[in-house]
């Protein structure tokens, strides 16, 4: 695992484009960062939250256990954890804790509060959402011989147990206060990150001071930080070229980059990387005709994903061409296996013939159905008006339907759709989470095709706790198949991630997650 | 008049009751779930167990007239509850935003005034010269050009020309009126633009119909300066439908500069407006809803007073 680890985080420092220039340079202490946040959170707690919007305000204040190590990305290094050690059988994790770490009311960390923030996670009191319960359903018993160390007993080998350690949706709380009251993280904010909370002030900005406990010496480098909330990136271009914000860290548009780049010249340094997120085509396998297996494939035939790659990539945030798992991660598929797949083929003469051909055999030559889409402008509106081209061209006739956020997800979740846009955002490459989607439904709620496979089922169970790597990836090759094969929902196009920021602003750290690297305690700015 | 007063304040009543009832049926109408858009907005994987716990605890499983009863009951006393998506209460989260918004409406309104009125009654009286023209063109130019697309203009040539923008965060005007006033005059100018547009439309139509009065006639027979003609009769009477149009446009403002607010990352009432809907944050959309009704039943109140102020006729009716 390790060795993939390696190979996988050079792939992706080159992939990354990474100059290293902040890095380079003696950090300077001083200065606030301002920064823009594209999104603002609807409370605090790092546990019941998914939007990055959530990271991009709290990550600064919280530490987590582990952490991903950015340029060697997906490596993990420890952030609270001093030193870990796993046992033989995979099933036991020691994790010896820094000394000296303390809270921001100044009470020191000690095991007792690594144990309630996992338990808080894996096993939440009544009222509180832990999102991410599920992926700590191997943890058995978690104990602290010492206030140093905690030790986690597994049920079963979980491959992905030490990455999802690194999560950085696991903030550590104090045990204190969520035993008290387990809502208290929603609406109050006590970490031991490198930044004290100062001020949110709602639809505005939130602040942060400098930790001078924070147990890192000599970090962070900043006095402090404000974030601030942009409902429109056209403003949040306009503050960035203007020098009032020094970075946006989830992304920008391939055309916004081009305006910064000649606006800016060189005060403007742009990172760019395939992003770990992808939009789905989900087709409601509860209805007909979508139930017909050649009905579905036909559709997936139909698109033109290398091609639209290509065309999509000038005027949006997708371009790369993939199957369930992020190309260019360590347990990507092939490009060349790919091809082999329906919906991946490069001779689309070929395909879209074929295509027809399954359409007449189905009995709906004319299709005509409504595409449940989204009302965001960016990536769903060019997606949806991709697919309907790309469908015409088989004689199907469609209407891109785009809905606001609330009927949109609603649409889906009920059913109440033919084919729909869906979308995957995940905070890291690792299989276990980016294939549950494309579970049963039975078992994943998130999966709004509809279909029930037990043998997808059975490969996901068997993926998921197989310790050799080698293994591992022929399992995940064989679901992968398996799930493209029968186009119940099937990946358009992954997302490409390009992040602008001010020369000034340094030693930030560009990743393939818009959910990574929010802590900010190594960012300097050199003025 | 005081008989009038209390008619127009007892027909408020009936008339926010009846939003009300609308606002609260309509939003269970249209399809949407904000646990949904909380939970699974961004691509989370919550548990239907998760999903249907937060639901419970925001209320959504009970019946309807259970929730409407907790409605009606909450605006007689006051208590407009929380806001499903920040679990804050729904007036801390108005009234964060409200002085902004208000702000710019005030300044939006002044600049308007200040404008319309001298630009229409020139207009007016100088009807088919070349200042009537140029007048006429800059007022159709107004009503022509969006709001928000001055704004952008003005953003993108304040970058462009001065290398300089706006001040990002909002600070009340007692805490540091230059701060203040260098962040918004730029929103209240692009709105009072489109503003002083119809209102001095108005005002030239009006300035027009009572010149031709005959108690004009009669104070220029009289041989009254021709100044006091203009300001203390025709102005005074052609002033009732521009103040229709001023107190409709303010009430507006408070709450309909949605795109405006996004231009200039304004926090104001519109935006917060736009993101209760999108996230369906019914608790968040009812406030605002009777907000904006109070707004308009206000205005239009006060614009009925001043009515009354103006003309005399209507206080002895």
């Amino acid at each position: 695992m390790n060795r993939i680890h390696i190979v996988a985080g050079a792939v992706a420092v080159l992939a990354l484009g990474l100059t290293g220039a902040g890095n380079a340079q003696t950090p300077k202490r001083g200065g606030t960062l301002n920064f823009a946040i594209s999104a603002e959170t609807p409370h605090y707690d790092c546990h019941g939250s998914d939007t990055y919007a959530t990271l991009h305000f709290a990550a600064p204040f919280y530490s987590t256990l582990l952490q991903f190590d950015l340029p060697k990305y997906p490596a993990v290094k420890g952030d609270l954890a001093e030193s870990w050690t796993v046992s033989k059988d995979q099933k036991t994790y020691t994790f010896k804790l820094h000394k000296n770490v303390a809270f921001h009311d100044n009470k020191p960390l000690t095991s007792a509060d690594v144990k309630a923030t996992y338990d808080r996670l894996r096993n939440p009191a009544p009222g509180v959402v832990s999102t991410r319960k599920a992926t700590f359903s191997d943890i058995d018993t978690i104990e602290t011989p010492d206030p140093q160390t905690v030790v986690f007993k597994l049920k079963a080998v979980n491959p992905a147990m030490l990455e999802t350690f690194a999560s950085p949706w696991n903030c550590i709380y104090q045990a204190e206060r969520i035993t008290a009251d387990p809502q208290w993280p929603k609406t109050n904010i006590l970490g031991t990150g490198p930044f004290k909370f100062v001020e949110h002030v709602k639809g505005s900005h939130v602040a942060g001071v400098r930790n001078d406990n924070y147990f890192r010496k000599g970090l962070p480098h900043l006095d402090g930080f404000k974030g601030t909330f942009f409902a429109q990136s056209a403003t949040m271009l306009n503050a960035l070229q203007g020098g009032q914000v020094l970075g946006e860290f989830r992304t920008v548009s391939s055309a916004d980059r081009d305006r910064l780049k000649q606006a800016m010249g060189d005060k403007i340094r742009i990172e760019e990387s395939s992003w770990t997120l992808h939009l789905t085509v989900t087709f409601n396998t509860t209805k007909k005709p979508f139930d017909d297996v050649r009905v579905r494939r036909a559709l997936n035939m139909a698109i033109d994903r290398w091609g639209g790659g290509q065309g999509l990539a000038r005027t949006s945030a997708l371009r790369h061409v993939g199957g369930l798992i992020r190309p260019g991660s360590p347990y990507a598929m092939d490009p060349k296996e790919l091809e082999k797949l329906p919906g991946f083929q490069r001779d689309m003469v070929k395909a879209r013939a074929e295509a027809k051909k399954l359409l007449a055999e189905a009995g709906v030559p004319n299709l005509k159905f409504v595409l449940h889409n989204r009302s965001i402008a960016q990536p769903y509106t060019p997606a949806g008006v991709f697919l309907v081209d790309q469908w015409r061209q088989i004689g199907v006739t469609v209407e891109n339907k785009q809905l606001e956020t609330s009927p949109y997800l609603a649409g889906l979740a009920n059913r109440q759709y033919d084919v729909g846009i869906d979308f995957s955002n995940l905070f890291m490459d690792e299989p276990t989470l980016g294939l549950a989607k494309y579970v049963s439904s039975s078992r994943a709620p998130e999966q709004r095709s509809g279909y029930n496979d037990p043998e997808l089922d059975k490969l996901y169970d068997l993926q998921a706790h197989e310790g050799d790597m080698k293994k591992r990836i022929a399992l995940i090759r064989q679901f992968e198949r398996r799930a493209l094969d029968a186009s119940y929902q099937v990946p358009l196009l992954w997302w490409h991630r390009i992040v602008a920021t001010n020369t000034a602003l340094m030693g930030w750290e560009m990743s393939p997650s818009h959910n990574l690297g929010a802590q900010l305690e190594r960012v300097w700015i050199n003025q | 008049m005081l008989a009038y007063l209390v008619n127009r304040l007892l027909l408020i009543v009936p008339t926010l009751l009846g939003v009300a009832v609308l606002i609260f049926f309509m939003l269970r109408v249209v399809p949407g779930d904000i646990v949904e858009v909380k939970l699974r907005g961004d691509g989370g994987n919550p548990t239907q167990e998760t999903v249907e716990m937060e639901r419970k605890r925001l209320g959504l499983d009970r019946p309807l007239h259970v929730q409407f009863k907790d409605w009606m009951v909450g605006l007689v006393t006051l208590d407009l509850g929380i806001s499903m998506w920040t679990e804050r209460p729904v007036t801390e989260e108005i009234a964060l935003r409200l002085e902004l918004s208000l702000q710019v409406a005030f300044m939006a309104t002044i600049v308007a005034i200040l404008i319309a009125l001298p630009l229409g009654t020139l207009s007016a009286l100088m009807r088919d010269t070349w200042v009537d023209y140029v007048i006429r063109v800059v007022t159709i130019a107004g009503l022509a050009v969006p709001s928000f697309w001055l704004g952008m203009l003005t953003i993108v040539s304040l970058l462009f020309f001065f290398n300089w923008l706006p001040p990002l965060t909002y600070t009340p005007i007692y805490v540091d009126p230059w701060n203040n006033i260098a962040q918004l005059i730029w929103p209240a100018v692009s709105v009072g633009y489109r503003y002083a547009a119809v209102t001095a439309r108005m005002m030239r139509s009006s300035i027009i119909e009572v010149m031709n009065e005959d108690y004009i006639r009669t104070a220029r027979a009289k041989g009254v300066f021709e100044r006091f003609v203009i300001i203390r009769h025709a102005m005074r009477n052609a002033m009732l439908p521009a103040l229709t149009v001023i107190g409709l446009e303010f009430a507006f403002l408070i709450g309909g500069l949605v795109v405006t607010e996004q231009v200039f990352n304004l926090n104001g009432i519109g935006r917060l407006f736009v993101q209760a809907v999108s996230r369906s944050d019914f608790t968040l959309i009812q406030a605002m809803v009777m907000l904006t009704a109070v707004i308009f039943v206000l205005s239009n109140l006060v614009v009925d007073l001043l009515y009354a102020v103006f003309d005399p006729r209507i206080r002895y009716k």
